[in-house]
């Protein structure tokens, strides 16, 4: 298990140096400008100026170069600086988004605070919710409780959660008044009050995403219960006289657990990845809406560094489920 | 600390009690929100409107202007004329007086260096400066004195009010900025964010393309104000979340750019918690022609350029007809409501600028269709299509993805098909479209297509730049790079000679008359262009919010400093 | 995938998928509600023509409730919902269904290659992991910029944007069934069956045919029926983006997201296609659970 471990970290290097030069390349490609929000009214000349000091006209790939610089050598430098007071960078530039001229990792830094709270406390409720719903809606096939939650979990992932997280908006915070619906990021949690204040901004969006979640992974949870209730050890484990509590939870549950563990490890970057349409729509500033703000502005090099990064935790979370394979399963061996 | 400077600014009103008007930071705090987060607030490196609304609370220029396009000074004693001998008498120079014992932030005192510095910092090469246009045909910016700021033109200028005017173009602090020029410009991260100013408020805190929180600034020139003793601006979400948090949940009292459809906001205002208000300046929503033919058939380099004139286009009766085939009222209706008034011209305001022209006002169908007839254009064939030569009408329009443009897009496609044209409708994503990217097939430069419609306007109230977009040297083309604003390829002798001598004018009657020809002759007389709605920027402010005078002619935010919380 | 030509007895596999698929109430429910809707949207706009108005007439109408005249009101420029909504549903029905099945069966298939031959699950799972990595947006863009113009002129604007976009989507959405059959596969192989299979000389793809594949069934159909309101949804966006249909083309993603910020005026307005999908993505989910049942044989016949 160890060796995989490090063979796999080990190749990981040079396939994610190939997917960093893939997505350079593609958000290259893609049309648009870092000039799009810049209003009509200033002319075309001023404009190629301003492409000319953003280093916007550079071959692309002088421009991949200086970001692998940027990003394996500054970056961690700066951080080394920070911490030990050190002036490795004196001169180097970190890499600096094109629309708010902000080093990106500040931006990061910033921001994944937010995502992290909102949209992992909304996967976390949306994992809690789903496994029990899933083990009793397999547990009992078809009964009222099953067909119920079947609902629930078709209605929560038709919705798209533009829709419901502006319906959750119009009841609970127009009609209601209960929760704000705009996140207040200069919130510091101190005492009870803004700890409490903290947790009504988080209502909304943690609803509206949880609700997303739950509809998902019940499903797997579910289908995954019902076909290890039909698995013959079931069935000699029931002639064997032991409890129906030991059946399903000892043994059909952690048989189920596998493939419902891949989809719950690899949904756990796309935590880190935000939620960019309800962090937009509630005004969290997450990783999220940074994502697409920085694609409608075309700033390369915050969409290139929060997709490297993106790419980097899928890697590691596909590892990650991989070795939950082989602890879950002892009949997969991976050497 | 919040809470604290709440009680001190209670406990301070409490004391002064009897007194009728507000002290400064008496009213707590004021809480804005955009549509779109503020990503800088150095207004010179961004360009974007709500950097330059947001950094207007903290940046000033010499001048401002007042919602009727008036001058108003800001941080000088008056407005320099040739009366007042602020003007020189050939138009060739500008001296600024400032106010006395003006103060930044941070307590440093305001001379005429720091104005220097900043036509230096605009126009360095290096430095990419969004405004470089309001330093244009400046020679040189001199400190006469500390308090005397003299800027010289390369020759007569009709309107020298450019320069330190509007929040477009405020004045830095050299102390702070000093390290920042040229290439260094957007390396500078925390003066960028955090730029000090003469504003009524000061920046304490910055996140990027999220929140700005800021303080009244405690040396602000006039002691009593601003009456808030922090503001906020919290950015992002859409303008429909904008609108409600202000009109609905009353948890912002501003909302800037609330753009949306007239029902929702007939029902938000009848929630009772504030109101919309609507600033007219000269944004046009039109319909642009392609002069030339943007047939696919065409080679790469030849297509839509001058060297293939329209094959339907070029015939001034199908633009007409077009146009009149429209009925712009239904349009406002459908898409503006209050934010809208139909218009035939492409500078709609100020009233002494704009043009009489309003003769598309009424929709005239059956002239549409007399006027494709006389063209040549008839239905041989019985399909509905008129045609011509064995060609059918057939027109591509394209726009922007945005809810108003799908549903006029709908509504001029209903038109049209009436008249007997056959209409293929297309959206852009607005990144897209707009950003001018050579490589793409889909921005509006390159004009793949009929006809493509989206608003522009002048950010001043007078026109000359706008108007300069139609010379023929603007046309975007291959050899260009696409660039260019003159994106119909509209191009005539009379047009250039009529705006050269537009340039050199500088009675201020004669340049109106100018304008107004110039105006037309895009309009009216050729029909390049078919304006459709004026459209007004729509905000939303709370009830509990006074003070409120929105400006489309400066920054919205331009009297921040009167704004008091009405109890 | 049954192999019927071996059993043609009355007792052949299919009649008796046939048979227990029909027992089962929320399959058959399942299937006529789909096929109600895809008839409904088949043969609708033919026989509901709404009244040809014009502008001016139809302005007047504009925001109407439900009424005998216009049986799902009309929307903010007075056209008439129903008809809207069930030109919306063809393509809509189309895309979601046409793009899951290409989810579906790409996924699968890479998932089974990988799960089952060890010397492919490296590279293939790094595929995978590539495609989860790259920003999605760009991609489209991408896609579009390069490709919207060379298929619409070859097959015309609608029938090309409607390959891209499932195309778009099949080829964005497959990586999640790929990673969970492969998880399947993985602990399948090592099955006592499938080892007997293997001993007795069975070639790799008899074994993926006939002992892997239908025991991979139910997580698929999950994933299928996940993937049919996906598809739709993402269409919506890809619409929002510019990069979906011309924009005089509904879809009940469009039709919801337009809906939105009326929701609050005229709520039947995003009622109608909010439900559309829900029905479209329920009905799939029974048929699915439907099939999964009667497929396994160890139920079957219960």
């Amino acid at each position: 298990m160890l060796t995989f471990t490090l063979r796999r970290l080990l190749l990981a290097i040079p396939i994610l140096l190939v997917i960093s030069l893939v997505i350079f390349l593609l958000v290259d490609l893609a049309p648009g400008s870092p000039m799009s929000e810049i209003p009509l009214t200033v002319p075309p000349d001023v404009r190629q100026k301003m492409i000319e000091a953003l280093g916007a006209d550079q071959p692309v790939f002088v421009r991949y170069l200086l970001w692998l610089k940027q990003f394996f050598w500054v970056e961690p430098m700066t951080l080394v600086d920070g911490w030990f007071g050190t002036d490795f960078t004196a001169g180097e530039q970190r890499i600096l988004s094109w629309q708010s001229r902000s080093p990106v990792f500040t931006i990061i830094g910033q921001r994944i605070p937010q995502t992290l709270t909102v949209v992992g406390t909304a996967y976390l409720v949306g994992v809690l919710i789903a496994v029990p719903i899933g083990i009793y809606s397999a547990y009992r096939q078809y009964s009222f409780f099953d067909q119920a939650g079947t609902l629930f979990a078709m209605i929560g992932f038709s919705v798209p959660t533009f829709f419901s997280g502006t319906l959750f908006i119009i009841i609970f915070a127009v009609w209601l008044g209960w929760f704000p619906t705009k996140y207040d990021t200069t919130l510091e949690v101190t005492d009870w009050a803004t700890f409490w204040e903290q947790v009504r901004q988080m209502a909304l969006p943690v609803m509206t995403l949880g609700l997303a979640n739950a509809a998902a992974i019940s499903r797997y949870m579910r289908s995954s219960m019902l076909d290890n209730m039909a698995m013959d050890y079931v069935r000699t484990a029931r002639a064997k006289g032991m409890s129906e509590r030991v059946v399903v939870l000892r043994h059909v549950l952690r048989n189920s657990l596998i493939p419902v563990g891949t989809v719950i490890a690899l949904g756990i970057p796309s935590i880190f990845g935000g939620a960019i349409i309800t962090e937009n729509l509630f005004g969290v500033n997450g990783i999220g809406a940074a994502l697409i703000g920085a694609i409608h502005a075309n700033d390369i090099p915050m969409v290139q560094t929060l997709a490297f990064i993106f790419a980097v935790l899928i890697v590691l979370f596909n590892l990650i489920a991989d070795i939950i394979y082989g602890l879950l399963d002892p009949r997969i061996r991976y050497d | 600390m919040k809470f604290k400077t709440a009680l001190l600014g209670a406990a301070a009103a409490f004391v002064l009690a009897p007194a009728a008007y507000a002290e400064r930071g008496t009213d707590g705090e004021v809480k804005l929100t955009f549509p779109q987060a503020v990503s800088i607030m150095n207004p010179y490196l961004s360009g974007g409107t709500k950097d330059i609304y947001a950094s207007s609370m903290v940046l000033e220029p010499l001048a401002g202007l007042t919602p009727d396009g008036v001058l108003v000074p800001k941080l000088v004693t008056e407005i320099p004329t040739k009366e007042n001998g602020g003007i020189s008498e050939d138009m060739t120079s500008i001296t600024w007086k400032l106010l006395p014992d003006l103060k930044w932030s941070d307590g440093t005192p305001v001379t005429a260096d720091d104005a220097v510095f900043t036509w230096q910092y605009c126009t360095d090469p290096a430095g990419g400066c969004s405004q470089a246009t309001k330093y244009e045909g400046i020679t040189s910016v001199e400190a006469v004195d500390p308090a005397t700021i003299k800027v010289t033109f390369s020759g007569p200028k009709a309107n020298p009010y450019t320069a330190f005017v509007s929040a477009l173009a405020p004045v830095l602090q050299k102390k702070q900025f000093e390290a920042c020029l040229g290439a260094a410009a957007p390396t500078c991260t925390d003066p960028n964010n955090m730029p000090v100013g003469t504003g009524p408020f000061m920046v304490t805190g910055f996140t990027v393309n999220d929140t700005v929180s800021m303080a009244a600034n405690p040396n602000y020139r006039d002691p009593a104000k601003p009456a808030f003793a922090t503001a906020v601006i919290k950015g992002g979400g859409d303008a429909e979340g904008s609108a409600r948090v202000v009109m609905e949940t009353g948890e912002f009292d501003y909302a800037w750019n609330t753009q949306i459809p007239p029902e929702t906001q007939a029902s938000m205002a009848a929630a009772g918690k504030g109101q919309f208000v609507v600033a007219f300046g000269t944004l046009v929503e039109r319909i642009e022609m392609n002069t030339t033919d943007p047939s696919p058939d065409l080679p790469e380099g030849e297509r839509a350029t001058a060297k293939h004139p329209h094959p339907i286009l070029s015939d001034i009766k199908v633009r007409t007809a077009l146009s009149k085939a429209i009925d712009r009222s239904i349009l406002v209706e459908v898409g503006y409501g209050a934010g809208g008034k139909p218009t035939c011209n492409v500078i709609p305001g100020p009233a002494d600028w704009a043009s009489d022209n309003d003769g598309c006002l009424t929709q005239d169908m059956e002239g549409a269709k007399a006027l494709l007839d006389e063209a040549g254009w008839t239905d041989t064939d019985g399909d509905g299509i008129r045609d011509k030569d064995g060609k059918p009408l057939n027109i591509l329009y394209q726009t922007t993805v945005n809810p108003i443009r799908q549903d006029f897009q709908a509504l001029v496609k209903d038109w049209w098909t009436e008249l007997g044209v056959n209409v293929e409708l297309k959206a852009i994503d607005p990144g897209v479209f707009f950003g001018g990217d050579p490589g793409s097939p889909d921005t509006f430069q390159k004009f793949y297509a009929d006809v493509e419609m989206y608003a522009n306007n002048s950010e001043s109230p007078d026109p000359e730049s706008y108007l300069g977009q139609y010379q023929c040297k603007n046309a975007p083309s291959p050899e260009t790079q696409w660039q260019g604003e003159n994106i119909n390829r509209f191009c005539t002798p009379e047009y250039d000679a009529l705006y050269a001598t537009l340039a050199t004018t500088t009675d201020i009657a004669a340049r109106q008359e100018i304008a107004k020809k110039l105006n037309d002759m895009v309009t009216k007389d050729s029909m390049i262009v078919i304006p459709l709605v004026h459209r007004g920027t729509l905000s939303a402010h709370s009830n509990a919010l006074g003070g409120v005078q929105i400006n489309a002619w400066d920054s919205e935010l331009w009297n921040v400093a009167d704004w008091f919380r009405v109890k | 995938m049954t192999d019927t030509s071996a059993a043609p007895k009355p007792s052949s596999p299919l009649r008796d998928v046939w048979a227990q698929f029909r027992s089962h109430k929320g399959a058959m429910f399942g299937l006529i509600t789909l096929s109600v809707l895809i008839i409904a949207v088949l043969i609708g706009p033919y026989l509901w023509v709404p009244e040809k108005l014009s502008v001016a007439q139809a302005i007047k109408l504009k925001n109407q409730g439900p009424s005998l005249r216009f049986p799902l009101g009309t929307d903010q420029l007075g056209r008439d919902m129903l008809a809207r909504m069930l030109l919306a549903g063809r393509i809509s029905l189309a895309v979601g269904l046409v793009a899951m099945g290409i989810a579906i069966v790409f996924g699968t298939l890479i998932g089974v290659l990988a799960g089952y031959f060890r010397r492919l699950d490296g590279p293939l799972m790094r595929l995978t992991d590539m495609f989860l990595a790259l920003p999605l947006v760009p991609l489209l863009l991408v896609m579009v910029m390069l490709f919207r113009d060379r298929i619409a002129g070859i097959i015309g604007p609608e029938m090309g944007a409607f390959t891209l976009i499932v195309f778009a989507i099949g080829i964005t959405s497959w990586m999640a069934t790929a990673r969970i059959v492969r998880g399947e596969v993985l602990t399948l192989k090592e099955r006592e069956y499938v080892l007997a299979a293997r001993s007795i000389g069975a070639r790799p793809n008899r074994i993926i045919l006939r002992h892997i594949l239908p025991n991979v069934i139910s997580p698929v159909m999950v994933a299928a029926t996940l993937g049919v309101a996906e598809a739709i949804i993402t269409e919506s966006v890809l619409s929002f983006l510019g990069l979906g249909f011309p924009p005089d083309f509904p879809t009940w993603g469009r039709l919801l997201y337009d809906g939105l910020q009326y929701m609050q005026v005229y709520p039947e307005r995003v009622v109608w296609p909010g439900v559309a999908i829900s029905l479209t993505v329920l009905s799939v989910n029974y048929i699915g659970d439907g099939l999964r049942d009667a497929l396994d044989p160890r139920i079957r016949g219960r």
